[in-house]
């Protein structure tokens, strides 16, 4: 089957190109591809690239989307990569309204990548780099075998997480490296005993005074920290340190790239999919739907925004945030004079016909991530408007329950959840643990617990690349603890002193 | 997948989930969708926020953690099945228990016929036209006339073209072979050795099937007395009483000397106990059965030893004093809990007979 646009989605295309264009979307050029389910749910299990090394994992994705769409649980519209172009897929089966609905929802995605600057260091390239990356993995196998190498890339997934996520965007000054034993001043030295001069040479032996000078050096020098300061990108460190073979060191650095090329798109999904549902809503309703489409067009639009009580639809979301905002900047209900404003029915009025809404979202989406996003828009009104609340696990009763719908408990949940992609702090503080070259990680506790059963697994993993014992010290119930793993066996100690 | 299923495979055998879901070719691997442990956050304690009605205090019906999964912070615990063939499966047991293949054992020369239609004629009934071979011979037929013209491409059959479907006899030798599962069911044997007892006969089973076209299974439970029983009721009885093992033997022996020629099949006989027989006159004319009756008749005979709280499990070392080292017909192993099963397995099958 081609996977080329027919005729008739070709003239659609075009039609919503030209909408896409009239309404300043700035996106990479698109690259259309028809599949069927199956061919999708093969790309989908892939991550939306067709090409890419080959591992069990991708076959349970695989597995898990063909058997959701066979009973009628899931099903995948549509899929589009962040590259230059931009690749897109559509099913096949689709009806025409929801392809040309799919279309401008692409290149509301597309728009979206080329512009965030969140996505300023991916590679656009990406659909080569990750071919490049089969090739290479395919070619250790050959060498290798599969059980090693896949073994391996389970080891390296494991790490995944483990990168600085806001590395890209600021500078850590690695180099810079403040090496204080140059300076004579810092240097210890050995105290020596009083004598008198002629008595000197024997109450101060030379060999015993550099003996102990030595000794001196080398406990300063244990006590260095390495790395000095905390690493928060484990898996660089672990590259750049871990004893491996080359093709193990290969595959980390491609686990690691692939990681930090998706950081982006966990960092804006309800930006990301907000503005593509914002501008399929846009084109549709002021453009390209024809009556006889309407019905069909709201059923499907709704179904995407649907939300389940007790769920939150970063669709919904995100589209609801940016109209949101271009509400209040037309209107023009923001600046200190509206804050200050204390009768709420005039706030509710309020309309200065400043018509700014359009730029606005326009910069919003180029400058913002979701964390900054919710921090700086989310308001009160919103909140209640969309009657968003908390929710907590009650131990005593064995269940979620809602637990509060104040606007700033919401909030903080929400940018918890949030921040740092909703993954655990963690970084590498000393590589000579108790001096025996074991790896020490710290996590940083927030409130949250590491996954016991996940936690004592991935250290497992950090021990076959560290081959040293590897510790991480975190809290438990409350009580600080280090977790620590020997190659044999796994414990939880309690933590004791300062190390 | 292939990968994955072999390596966690030991665990779906100490598992009983497995069985009842084998559907006729297919079998259904519940596999628990794996995930990459990462250092990530356990999720009671995070809640998180939702959308939606509902009073502070009022419980949430669905788990949120499928909405969080949409988030994108959570992972979800999904059970994943897979189909996967017996044959398959019986592959992949084969790879991991490092089983050498059974060899067909028995009268070759026993064939078994059977009609497929793969073949072709010239005559024959209409409901049986081959349309497809039909057009293609008509169209031979017309080029080679010059009757066929390319720009008004019309095929017209007629009788000397048509083809019928046709049946042709395929000879596939046959080899036989019946699996006896004797199982002790006195008091002492309680419903967690049954389940062993259960879960390895499955997978003795599945193997041997894979092996054997026309596996018979006949099953027999004895306390002080034996009896044949069906599949339903040898997974599924529970009863009390004394031991006397002899019994279960002879009653194994006369179906055997009744119904299956050991030069025609191939014989497994599979016991399981606890090991607590009555008296050890008993386990004497036991031994005794075994080395002059049963032994030159069968492949293999296998005996498992559950460990329950009452046996006193002698009947194991009898049995091994008697014929370890010496009859390689026999296998016993000790079976001491689930996690046993695979050794167990190891042990019966590790040994191409």
């Amino acid at each position: 089957m081609s996977t080329q646009l027919s005729p008739e989605l070709e003239a659609i295309r075009q039609q919503v190109e030209i909408y896409a264009q009239e309404y300043e979307l700035d996106y990479f050029p698109v690259i259309f591809e028809v599949l069927d389910w199956n061919q999708i749910n093969m790309v989908a299990a892939y991550g939306g690239f067709p090409n890419r090394y080959p591992h069990w994992r991708f076959g349970m994705e695989y597995e898990q989307l063909s058997k959701s769409y066979a009973y009628g649980l899931s099903k995948i519209y549509e899929m589009v990569i962040n590259n230059d172009p931009s690749y897109a897929y559509l099913l096949h089966s689709n009806a025409e309204v929801d392809q040309k609905l799919v279309m401008a929802h692409v290149y509301g995605h597309s728009d979206f990548f080329k512009n965030n600057i969140y996505f300023g260091h991916t590679n656009r390239k990406m659909m080569d780099e990750m071919a490049n990356h089969k090739t290479r993995v395919k070619k250790m196998i050959d060498k290798f075998g599969m059980e090693a190498v896949e073994d391996f890339i389970d080891v390296a997934l494991s790490l995944e997480n483990l990168i600085d996520t806001h590395a890209p965007g600021i500078r850590r000054h690695r180099d810079e490296r403040e090496d204080y034993s140059v300076n004579g001043a810092e240097l210890p030295t050995v105290q020596r005993l009083k004598s008198k001069d002629y008595m000197d040479k024997f109450i101060n032996p030379k060999d015993f005074l550099d003996q102990q000078q030595k000794r001196l050096e080398d406990e300063r020098q244990q006590k260095k920290n390495f790395p000095e300061n905390p690493e928060r990108d484990v898996l660089l460190f672990l590259i750049d340190h871990a004893p491996m073979e080359r093709w193990q060191r290969d595959i980390l650095e491609m686990i690691r790239e692939e990681a930090y090329y998706f950081v982006p798109q966990m960092q804006t999904k309800i930006m990301n999919e907000g503005w593509a549902s914002y501008w399929h809503s846009t084109i549709m309703t002021q453009r390209a739907l024809k009556a006889s489409e309407f019905i069909d067009y709201a059923d499907h639009h709704s179904g995407t925004l649907a939300s389940h009580p007790g769920r939150l639809n970063p669709y919904k979301i995100g589209i609801e945030l940016f109209r949101d905002i271009e509400d209040r900047w037309n209107k023009g209900k923001f600046g200190k004079d509206y804050d200050d404003c204390d009768d709420m029915v005039e706030q509710k009025r309020w309309n200065k016909n400043l018509g700014l809404g359009r730029k606005k979202i326009f910069e919003v989406r180029k400058v913002h991530s979701d964390l900054t996003f919710i921090d700086t828009y989310l308001t009160e009104e919103f909140c209640r408007e969309h009657k968003l609340f908390t929710f907590g696990y009650n131990n005593a009763k064995q269940n979620y329950e809602i637990a509060s719908r104040e606007f700033r408990a919401i909030k903080a949940k929400l940018l918890d959840s949030l921040t740092n992609r909703g993954q655990p702090f963690i970084s590498v503080t000393n590589a000579n643990y108790q001096n025996r070259g074991e790896l020490y990680l710290i996590h940083q506790h927030q409130g949250v617990d590491l996954r016991p059963d996940y936690a004592q697994e991935t250290l497992k993993n950090l021990h076959l690349v560290w081959k040293r014992p590897v510790a991480i010290e975190t809290k438990v119930d409350g009580g600080d603890k280090i977790l620590y793993y020997d190659g044999k066996t796994y414990q939880e100690l309690a933590k004791e002193r300062e190390v | 997948m292939r990968g994955r299923i072999k390596k966690e495979l030991r665990k779906f055998i100490s598992n009983g989930e497995l069985i009842g879901k084998q559907g006729k070719d297919l079998i259904s691997i519940p596999l628990p969708q794996i995930d990459i442990p990462h250092f990530t956050f356990g999720s009671r304690q995070k809640g998180g926020v939702g959308q939606g009605q509902g009073d502070v205090g009022d419980p949430l019906g669905a788990d949120p953690d499928e909405g969080e999964r949409k988030a994108g912070s959570l992972p979800g615990e999904h059970l994943l099945e897979v189909d996967i063939s017996l044959e398959d499966l019986a592959e992949i047991l084969g790879e991991e228990l490092e089983l050498p293949r059974i060899e067909p054992k028995g009268q070759a020369t026993i064939v078994h016929s059977r009609t497929k239609y793969s073949s072709l004629r010239r005559t024959g009934p209409d409901s049986l036209v081959h349309r497809k071979r039909t057009y293609k011979e008509a169209l031979k037929r017309q080029l080679l006339a010059g009757t066929y013209k390319a720009e008004r491409p019309i095929i017209i059959p007629i009788r000397e073209d048509r083809r019928y479907r046709s049946w042709k006899e395929e000879k596939k030798p046959e080899f036989n072979a019946v699996v006896i599962y004797m199982m002790d069911v006195s008091g002492s044997m309680g419903q967690e050795q049954k389940e062993i007892v259960r879960i390895e006969s499955f997978w003795i089973d599945t193997w041997l099937r894979s092996q054997y076209d026309g596996l018979e299974t006949r099953y027999i439970i004895h306390d002080a007395v034996a009896r044949e029983v069906d599949q339903e009721t040898f997974y599924h009885t529970r009863e009390s009483g004394g031991t006397i093992i002899s019994s279960a033997y002879k009653l194994a022996m006369k179906i055997i000397d009744e119904e299956y020629d050991p030069n025609e099949w191939n014989i497994y006989a599979f016991h399981f106990s606890d090991g607590d027989n009555w008296s050890s006159n008993d386990t004497q004319e036991c031994l005794n059965l075994l080395s002059n009756e049963m032994l030159p008749e069968v492949n293999l005979f296998c005996y498992g030893q559950v460990e329950s709280e009452y046996g006193s499990g002698q009947f194991l070392r009898d049995l091994n004093e008697r014929f370890e080292d010496k009859e390689e017909k026999v296998l016993s192993s000790r079976i001491e809990g689930k996690e046993k099963i695979f050794d167990s397995i190891k042990v019966f099958l590790g040994k191409g007979k």
